[in-house]
């Protein structure tokens, strides 16, 4: 592996809303998700789902919300979490680097372009940059295997990558 | 001038593997420039065609006839439009398929026949009366009107149909399983599209080409079973998938094919989309319903079968979307057409997709019992790189490699188990002699490692152990007896699991232990990866004789481990290097070697 250069931070710097606190989130977004499952059996996991597209990851707060309003213990929505690997329990940057590792992208090379990616950006696989900009992550399979090694930075794909191709890729953001 | 030339219609195909090409910018353009200069075409979206491996394709079919534009790139956009579409001349150069067009990808599509992907990338999957236009939904009128759900059944059954998720249960079997389970109120169907092999997207171009199909699939199913709601369980990570199977369902409500008393009949069936969030394990049928529920995504005893007891405790259906898109074909073509593809005991035809080092990746849709050879050769075209064909994989994490010569199996589910491997729901990888097996066993068995729910001792911690010894014998520091324990752990996971993913997860390390061990001894003894690609067994070094100090490979380096001044002789810092050969691949002056 890369050695590890700079740091991957867990925390998101507070950008936009000035003064806000780590985990100090405003649940009242929440709200509207949690009305629309109301009638709903087993639906836990879309509302968790849907809850971390409003606030990018799952905080503390959020998932004992989640529990009280689908009628479940909070370990219950904390076992569920930590099942799924959809789910985040930290903040991610503005940009979110999905590497393809699916059997395609392995044996095309899917391991040197995370290398590329985390030498260029100086975090390690999971992190993210200082600047909150790029989170790291690596996916098992985004299935456009034709076009391997690929990637997803947010909701752009890139195939057909090489080392070369990935550093004018990130240079563009 | 408009009149004349409006005949023309163009397509353009969206799905995520062309979109990922770039296809959506060739759509742009394509908006942009129609409107301009007086050129009139209907521009279209369609699905998936499965020639991944030219995407971003464009169709145009005009008086002449259809012809498709394989590599499109908004650049090409605008001569595309006046040679072609104003002037009548098609651009000879960027045809790969068409009529009277003799092209090398036309054996891509030769060997092929298509049931489940009969429409994909021919209709606008947002558009159910194109759908409908290739009869579509015809099947579920017939149903509902010619026949009784045990006649359904019986027609199913005699057709020979198997489960495409991987075990190829027969699925008329299984629907008189869930017909005949006392009925205690509800019924479900589910359609199990939580596609989670590596290697595999035969599931997301099905339901993002033409999602109506599995949902008439589906409603023939619970037609057959007395069932009177659906679910599709389908992964999050298909966006576009889940955003078709919306709008699709949306359609065919106010079509009145799903709802109360569907085609006036007092048959009513709803079906709702849960969206997976990401767990392997969900394809197994009783972790799937507890994923629905809403819990952790863990495996349970059985019996009692979903078929009995499943969703919240009543009779379920679960068919992998493969296998429903079959159905409405089947209804509507009979049986015996049916069962006239195939072999002996695989009925039909299985799609897969066709990925690796093939020349040729994409979907592919074969008639069962054509060999592997014909698949990867005739279709694949063989490997993209010329190198030979080493092994090709399939079923995923579950399945096994085969090896070169074996390629004459047949794709026939009994045949292919006989192998190792499983047919597995549809990846087919592509490996060439620059593979190593001992590293792709060792990848499948991460996945499975990390994807095991933790339920089962042997599969949680045994696959922990396969990985650590593997990982060992890749690390150059393997033990005599290392492959031994291997075989041996191996056997007892498969024994000691409640569940598929358990007990096939040694598979990928059999499979190669049987048919490469030479590879796993060369590591284990002679601590040297033929395949140069385990990377603590490598080498790698620069001739100074030969380089020129050009500094390619210094800038490359993603770890800086290249030291030397310009036009100086460069050398490598070993404590540095990873070896991840980056400068062996860019040097121009043949100065890297890797051993």
């Amino acid at each position: 592996m890369a050695k590890k250069r700079g740091s991957a931070t867990g925390t998101k710097k507070p950008r936009g809303k000035p003064k806000s606190k780590k985990d100090a989130v405003d649940l009242r977004r929440l709200e509207p998700v949690l009305k629309k499952y109301r009638e709903e059996r087993g639906a836990i996991i879309p509302m968790l789902q849907q809850a971390q597209a409003v606030y990018g990851y799952l905080p503390q707060s959020v998932m004992e919300r989640v529990a009280e309003a689908g009628g479940v213990s909070p370990s219950e929505v904390y076992g569920v979490v930590t099942f799924y690997t959809q789910f985040r329990l930290k903040p991610v940057g503005d940009y979110v680097i999905r590497v393809c590792h699916g059997t395609a992208c392995h044996v095309n090379g899917a391991e040197r372009i995370t290398e590329t990616i985390a030498g260029q950006l100086g975090i390690d696989e999971g992190g993210t940059t200082d600047d909150s900009k790029f989170t790291l992550e690596s996916v098992v399979c985004l299935g456009c295997c034709s076009l391997a090694p690929v990637m997803m930075i947010n909701e752009e794909t890139y195939g057909r990558l090489t080392p070369k191709k990935v550093r004018t890729i990130l240079k563009s953001y | 001038m408009a009149g004349k030339r409006s005949t023309t219609t163009i397509k353009v195909g969206l799905g995520s593997c062309g979109i990922a090409a770039g296809a959506r910018k060739v759509w742009d353009a394509l908006e942009q420039e129609l409107n301009r200069d007086g050129i009139k075409a209907d521009l279209k979206i369609t699905g998936c065609i499965g020639m991944c491996f030219r995407e971003p394709l464009v169709e145009v079919t005009d008086q002449r006839g259809t012809v498709t534009y394989g590599d499109m790139t908004p650049e090409r956009v605008q001569r595309m439009l006046e040679e072609h579409v104003r002037d009548g001349t098609p651009v000879d150069e960027w045809i790969v398929r068409g009529e009277g067009y003799d092209r090398p990808d036309d054996a891509f599509l030769e060997k092929q026949y298509r049931i489940v992907l009969r429409n994909c990338g021919i209709i606008d999957p947002e558009n159910i009366e194109e759908y409908m236009g290739r009869q579509g939904y015809a099947a579920l009128e017939k149903a509902l009107g010619e026949y009784s759900p045990e006649q359904v059944i019986e027609i199913i059954t005699q057709s020979g149909l198997r489960g495409r998720g991987g075990a190829g249960f027969p699925t008329g079997v299984k629907w008189s399983f869930a017909r005949r389970a006392p009925d205690r109120g509800v019924k479900y169907v589910v359609c199990n599209a939580d596609e989670g092999d590596p290697g595999a997207f035969m599931d997301r171009s099905t339901l993002e080409g033409d999602p109506h199909t599995v949902i008439e699939g589906m409603l023939i199913a619970g037609y057959a079973i007395g069932a009177s709601d659906g679910y599709i369980y389908v992964r999050a990570e298909y966006p576009l998938a889940v955003k078709r199977l919306h709008i699709a369902l949306d359609q065919a409500r106010t079509r009145g094919f799903v709802g109360e008393n569907i085609l006036g009949t007092d048959f009513s069936f709803e079906i709702k989309i849960k969206e997976g969030a990401g767990a392997f394990v969900c394809g197994e049928e009783t972790a799937l319903i507890a994923s629905i529920e809403g819990r952790r995504g863990m495996p349970r005893l059985r019996p009692p079968f979903p078929a009995t007891c499943g969703l919240w405790g009543q009779p379920t259906n679960i068919n992998n979307v493969e296998t429903f898109a079959n159905v409405p074909w089947i209804i509507l073509n009979g049986a015996e057409a049916f069962s006239a593809l195939g072999t002996e005991k695989s009925k039909g035809t299985k799609v897969f997709a066709l990925a690796g080092k093939t020349a040729r990746g994409g979907l592919v849709e074969v008639p069962m019992g054509i060999t592997l050879r014909e698949v990867v050769n005739d279709i694949g075209g063989g490997t993209i790189s010329g190198v030979p064909v080493k092994a090709v994989q399939m079923g995923g994490p579950s399945g096994g490699c085969i090896p070169a010569s074996l390629m004459d199996t047949r794709v026939d589910y009994e045949e292919v188990t006989s192998t190792g491997a499983i047919m597995g729901s549809g990846g087919m990888v592509v490996l060439d002699e620059t593979t190593c097996m001992v590293d792709v066993a060792k990848f499948f068995l991460s996945f499975t490692q990390r994807e095991s729910c933790g339920k089962c001792t042997f599969c949680r911690i045994g696959t922990r152990r396969m990985l650590e010894i593997l990982t060992r014998i890749s690390g150059g520091k393997a033990r005599e007896k290392d492959i031994d324990l291997l075989g041996d752990l191996a056997a007892k996971i498969k024994m000691a699991s409640l569940c598929g993913l358990g007990q096939t997860a040694p598979n990928p390390v059999l499979t190669t232990l049987r048919y490469f061990r030479d590879e796993y001894e060369a590591h284990v003894n002679e601590k040297r990866c033929p395949a140069t690609v385990c990377r603590p067994l490598l080498t790698v070094e620069i001739d100074e004789e030969k380089c020129t100090g050009c500094g390619a490979c210094k800038a490359v380096c993603p770890v800086h481990a290249i030291v030397g001044e310009k036009k100086q002789p460069h050398r490598i810092d070993h404590d540095l290097c990873t070896r991840c050969k980056m400068c062996y691949e860019t040097c121009k002056f043949d100065a890297v070697s890797v051993r």
